[in-house]
């Protein structure tokens, strides 16, 4: 059978979309944040950035604010989280990974958070000399 | 600040893209800044059959699939229902996946701050819905209508009347968000965001079907539409 394509979120995609309570994936965790950057390294601000971490079995969705940023709290220990990015103007989801334990087994520089006040962040660009490593899936 | 493109906002067919939507679409004008530059990396493959998060019945409340009664009085539009199947490539249903909709109204506003199409808000319409698959990988939704609306992407643009689905399946790579749209829709030649999808067999599969059969005399329209991903390890499990 033929694969259903896909389409942007648009714009409003929080009226189905994203609840505040879906950013906690460890209530006693550290952050992870970040912004998301076009190619203008301007923020997008009607973003999603989804976050999976299968050790622990934990989910999280958080819609970009004013300053495309996301924000989550997450296991202090967790090794490597799987993610999806969505937005307006993006076409299709794209697909990434963010190492915050073993660093040395990220596929790609831009996929390693730094550690900064006892959390960390991870900024995703869209476009331009940094951008992020995406993974066809 | 205004892009230069000055190009055709639809672009011709071009079959051979298949079900991929192309990213880098110049008639839709926010991918230019947004669509990734960097080629796409190959997936380590223990990660294809890598298992997603588990949505349950407690995810879900009893009026989460009927648009029609979140309020205390009745949406203005045609009332409607939507099903279908989320099946897998070779057509096994895909259980327990979690399927999210949002949409306009029937005046094509949405609920929604940034929305300021000078349209009709409906008190009685919120506009978003979730539901899992049952054992066959059926879904249904009763809603009204969504209408068309104008939005800023070139001069006169107007969305053709669609539905927002996200769905989560049982691996991680089973994620889809698309719009499901309404069949003979005069909109659908000038719709960048439609013909993005380049192959005309894969626009189609976006558009639902008319079904009389299952369409509720004195009450409302059915519409029928089929979602289907990739195959994963998991489909032969039970919910």
């Amino acid at each position: 059978m033929r694969i259903t394509p896909s389409q942007t979120v648009g714009p409003f995609y929080s009226i189905g979309l994203c609840r505040r309570s879906d950013e906690i994936l460890d209530p006693g965790g550290v952050e992870l944040g970040g912004r998301l950057l076009d190619g203008r390294g301007d923020p997008i601000v009607d973003g999603i950035v989804e976050v999976w971490d299968p050790a622990a079995g934990s989910w999280g969705r958080s819609n970009t604010d004013g300053e495309g940023r996301y924000r989550f709290r997450i296991r202090p220990d967790a090794v490597v989280l799987e993610a999806h990015v969505f937005a307006r103007g993006l076409l299709r989801h794209q697909r990434t990974r963010i190492h915050l334990g073993d660093t040395g087994a990220a596929e790609d520089p831009t996929l390693v958070a730094l550690r900064m006040d006892g959390g960390f962040v991870f900024d995703l660009r869209m476009q331009g000399d940094r951008a992020t490593l995406f993974f066809a899936s | 600040m205004t892009d230069p493109y000055e190009g055709p906002v639809v672009l011709p067919d071009d079959p051979s893209l298949g079900p991929d939507v192309q990213v880098d679409y110049p008639g839709y004008r926010s991918t230019r800044w947004r669509a990734p530059s960097r080629p796409l990396a190959t997936l380590p493959e223990e990660l294809h059959a890598l298992r997603g998060p588990v949505f349950g019945e407690s995810t879900i409340d009893p009026l989460d699939n009927d648009l029609t009664k979140q309020h205390d009085g009745e949406p203005i539009g045609e009332r409607i229902t939507v099903s279908g199947r989320v099946l897998d490539d070779s057509g096994r249903p895909i259980r327990g996946a979690l399927v999210e909709v949002w949409q306009a109204n029937a005046c094509g506003r949405y609920h929604h701050e940034v929305d300021r199409h000078p349209a009709p808000l409906d008190p009685n319409f919120s506009g978003a819905g979730r539901c899992l698959t049952d054992d066959d990988g059926r879904y249904s939704f009763t809603t009204i209508k969504p209408g068309a609306y104008p939005w800023g992407n070139h001069p006169n643009a107007w969305r053709p009347a669609h539905i927002h689905f996200s769905l989560f399946g049982r691996a991680f790579e089973q994620r889809l968000v698309t719009q499901m749209y309404f069949p003979g829709d005069p909109l659908f030649p000038y719709d960048p965001i439609f013909n993005a999808i380049r192959d005309p067999k894969s626009r189609e599969l976006l558009v639902s079907r008319f079904d009389l059969a299952t369409t509720q005399p004195e009450w409302s329209l059915a519409f029928e539409w089929d979602i289907v991903m990739r195959s994963t390890p998991f489909e032969d499990e039970h919910a």
